[in-house]
């Protein structure tokens, strides 16, 4: 294509973008909303631009824009997008589907999803080449299976015959990467494209898209709500908030420097003091040799597991997908009796069966899930999902059920206006507050946290991370925290588990969990942690002691 | 590598061979209920009680009903149904013709309806919510909503007596020559096609609207396909097994479901063999028809169910 290209070095130039959508609100009239306003930005070529912000912030809507798409039914209705000399919002359909795929290919965020299932991976990998004629099949197929050893995928040469389910979560999006560069595109549009995967596939894949895009020297818009990520492979990163610009600058400025307040909010995003608390003499919840299994035994899932539990202190449990996390909690709420070992609470052991447990002891144990969406009726008022533990454990009812869902709103940092509200009608960290005010009018000893803050943006992440930690000030609640994000673990937890393959390889108090000498798999949990510096990345890589189990 | 495949669709064969033989039971024993004797309906009112007597010893009406079932379906395994009560013929060289019909008159459907369902569906995905899919849907919904024996006198009327271009009646036999076959069939086969049009295409249709939601059909497009090509390469081939499910239930209906149709164009197809007989309450015929009916159901449902698990590309290549 480089002959094509009538300036120089400018690939793409985004003019007062203007993008708008309309909604369709339950009982109102349809109303048309602005998604992005008059947002400008341009490109050189070979270089990488990130675009920062929390969802809704129209990272995603501006970067296909560059391919003249609206997902959904959103519309681009002003500006102008100049992608090699030319405005590519009037080039009609047949001259917009001539630069998808060949000038612009897109890399999305769940690999997963975006292979279509039916087809081998070496068929999707060539389409877009074969379909704009840039190569023969015999040409594009040496041409992917040259992008798959650069992108340090097994089996370079055969791994194309493979269908979608039959590989890796990481690798697919390697894969995904490989798909976009073989049509030797001017730009490639990465969505996301790390986000899905455990912190310690990350690592390597970003790494690898670094190494692609370096060279082949493809441009590339780099979209993602981790400004650590995002630090280690752009030039340039701009912030967005709200569909408009908030500050757009080199990567370094950025992260080192940030101008405005918001950029510097996401900077410090993660830095909450909080003091280690020291294990008291006697554990309230123990858990001892547990060993638990689905499937009728087959399938072990948690070999040999013993951790305690001190009043009014944080266990985290960290660990990658299929590491178990979930399964210990799954355990100790006898939703999956263990196979061998027992839990033990206030000295005494709990039923292993949740049937089999008294309303007591349900009630001392409560959950709080990582969907808060989907972990409450969409029917019921803030209110009746509130009171409802209040009603069921302690048979309050009437006012004083009312005057005590108000106390406990008022202690998550809702006002009263909330209590008759529909779980559609909050935001995703309100929900969440919702979910923890329930978990808390049962007056539990011990919340379980599965994942609480993966699904909400860092900003929003971190308020309900203080919340908690005020909560157990006051309440003096202990929590079981389970997280895949080491940084979450840090702010909260007084002493830690780390878990792998089912089995607890290191555990005790934060302090001593987090000091070197590190176990191997530890040592690459917290070396594969993004840090917010340039160069974090080439480090990390060379200091790793071994390879992630790649789920 | 195929062994998982191997395996479900032995279960399902199975299950297919298990669920016929509880059929054949319940046909058995429905017929049994029934209220009358078959050796009075045979002799009729005046007959005598000794030769009625004779007449039930013969029959082997005596004997306890799991005998006589064992000795129906041991029958029926050497192909042998009995004989006809009202006529004295055997009913398996009378089911064998008329099957022959009724399976030619459905294939002649099927080979048209199908194909045109399937393309019609995919065209109306392509321009959904427009005038092609609006108009595509109501003429589909129109043609089914007409009772059937409408569409046929409407044919008729056009075809037969108006233009004179095909036989209003298709009575065929076993020296019927093919072409001859073929032009007689003509207008039930359409009457047969634009029953079961609807049904299909509206499936096709709502089966590939569901996969267009997937995120690999953003990826498609993102790569610069045509909106057609999007939907013959990507979402079809992830839509297979709910098409192939609907296409199977409307095969059926075309071989068990065309008693209407077979009435007006006097066509000697099993759905009338079916209908005389009941008339004529000669239950061997009908237990042997209903037994071949429910073969036919559960058949073309075992090779639904194959179908989409051989469509299946996570079991066709396991991890």
């Amino acid at each position: 294509m480089a002959d094509t290209k009538a300036n120089s070095g400018k690939l793409l130039d985004i003019r007062n973008l203007r993008i708008e959508a309309t909604v369709y609100p339950p009982g109102e009239a349809p109303k048309t909303i602005t998604l992005v306003h008059d947002v400008s930005l341009t490109l050189e070529k070979g270089k990488v631009l990130g675009l920062i912000g929390e969802s809704g912030a129209g990272k995603s809507t501006i970067g296909l824009s560059s391919m003249a798409y609206g997902r959904g039914g959103v519309r681009i209705t002003g500006g102008e997008v100049i992608l090699n000399g030319r405005d590519i919002l009037k080039a009609g359909p047949k001259g917009v589907r001539a630069l998808r795929g060949r000038e612009v290919c897109y890399v999305a965020q769940s690999a997963a999803a975006a292979f279509n299932p039916a087809h081998k991976l070496i068929d999707q990998v060539v389409e877009a080449a074969l379909l704009h004629g840039t190569a023969t099949r015999a040409e594009a197929e040496k041409r992917a299976v040259a992008l798959f050893k650069k992108l340090s995928l097994p089996n370079p040469e055969t791994i194309g015959e493979r269908y979608p389910h039959q590989v890796s979560g990481g690798q697919l999006q390697r894969v995904m990467t490989a798909m976009a560069l073989c049509s030797e595109p001017d730009l490639i549009v990465f969505d996301e494209p790390t986000t899905a995967l455990d912190v310690t596939t990350q690592i390597d894949v970003l790494a690898a898209i670094k190494d692609a895009i370096r060279d082949t020297h493809v441009a590339a818009l780099y979209i993602t709500h981790d400004l650590a990520v995002v630090a280690q492979v752009s030039d340039e990163i701009m912030v967005l908030r709200h569909g408009r610009l908030v500050e757009w600058g080199g990567t370094r400025q950025i992260i080192k420097e940030p101008r405005q307040e918001y950029t510097n909010a996401l900077v410090s995003v993660h830095e909450i003091e909080h003091k280690e608390q020291q294990p008291g003499t006697t554990p309230f919840l123990s858990v001892k040799n547990v060993t638990a299994a689905y499937g009728g035994g087959h399938v072990k899932v948690l070999k040999n597991v013993s951790v305690d539990i001190y009043p009014g202190q944080t266990l985290a449990v960290v660990g990658e997908s299929g590491s178990g996390k979930s399964t210990l909690a799954r355990a100790i709420t006898g939703l999956l009796p263990p196979e061998q070992g027992t839990v033990t609470f206030d000295g005494r052991p709990l039923a292993n069966r949740l049937a089999d447990r008294p309303k007591e002891d349900l009630r001392q144990l409560q959950m709080i899930y990582q969907m808060a969406d989907v972990a409450m009726n969409p029917r019921q008022t803030v209110g009746t999902i509130i009171g409802r533990p209040l009603e069921f454990y302690f048979g309050i009812k009437g006012r004083e059920r009312d005057k005590r869902v108000a106390e406990l709103l008022d202690e998550i940092e809702m006002g009263k206006g909330f209590v008759d509200r529909y779980p559609a009608e909050l935001s995703g960290g309100q929900k969440q507050r919702v979910c923890i005010a329930r978990s808390l009018a049962a007056k539990p000893k011990l919340i379980i946290c599965d994942e609480v803050t993966s699904a909400l943006d860092p900003l929003v992440a971190n308020g309900i991370l203080k919340l908690l930690l005020n909560l157990q000030q006051h309440e003096k609640v202990a929590y079981l925290f389970i997280t895949h994000d080491l940084a979450t673990v840090k702010s909260i937890a007084d002493s830690i588990a780390v878990m792998y393959r089912g089995e607890v390889v290191r555990y005790g108090s934060k302090s001593k969990v987090l000091t070197p000498p590190f176990d191997a798999y530890t040592d690459l949990l917290l070396s594969s942690v993004p840090e917010m510096e340039i160069g974090w990345l080439e480090k990390a890589i060379k200091g790793r002691r071994m390879e992630s189990a790649g789920n | 590598m195929s062994s998982p495949i191997l395996r479900l669709v032995a279960q399902r064969i199975l299950l297919g061979l298990v669920l016929l033989f509880a059929v054949s039971v319940l046909i058995f024993a429905g017929t049994q209920i029934l209220p009358g004797d078959v050796a009075q309906a045979i002799l009729g009112q005046s007959a005598t009680p000794e030769a009625l007597a004779n007449l039930r010893e013969q029959l082997g009406l005596n004997d306890p009903a799991w005998l006589r079932y064992v000795h129906w379906l041991w029958g029926i395994l050497h192909g042998d149904f009995g004989t006809a009560q009202s006529s004295g013929l055997d009913i398996a060289s009378s089911i064998g013709t008329r099957l022959k019909n009724t399976l030619f008159l459905a294939a002649c459907a099927a080979i048209v309806a199908v194909p045109l369902a399937v393309i019609l569906g995919l065209i109306a995905v392509r321009y959904r919510n427009g005038f092609v899919d609006k108009l595509i849907s109501g003429l589909a919904l129109a043609s089914t909503s007409f009772p059937e024996f409408f569409i046929g006198y409407v044919l008729i009327f056009v075809f037969a007596v108006h233009w004179q271009i095909f036989p209003s009646i298709s009575t065929v036999d076993d020296s019927t020559p093919f072409l001859e076959r073929l032009q007689a069939v003509v207008l039930p086969a359409t009457a047969l096609t634009l029953v079961v049009l609807a049904h299909m295409m509206r499936m096709t249709r709502a089966a590939i609207l569901n996969v267009m939601q997937s995120a690999y059909i953003e990826t498609a497009e993102l790569k610069g396909l045509k909106p057609f090509d999007i939907i013959r390469k990507h979402a079809f081939p992830n839509a297979i097994a709910p098409v192939v499910n609907v296409v199977m239930l409307n095969l059926a209906y075309l071989i068990v479901g065309v008693v209407v149709v077979e009435v007006i164009f006097v066509y000697p197809g099993m759905g009338q063999y079916l209908v005389d007989h009941v008339a004529k309450r000669d239950v061997p015929v009908v237990q042997a028809v209903g037994l071949i009916f429910a073969a036919v159901y559960i058949t073309l449902n075992i090779v639904a169910d194959i179908a989409a698990i051989v469509a299946n590309p996570r079991l066709r290549h396991p991890k």
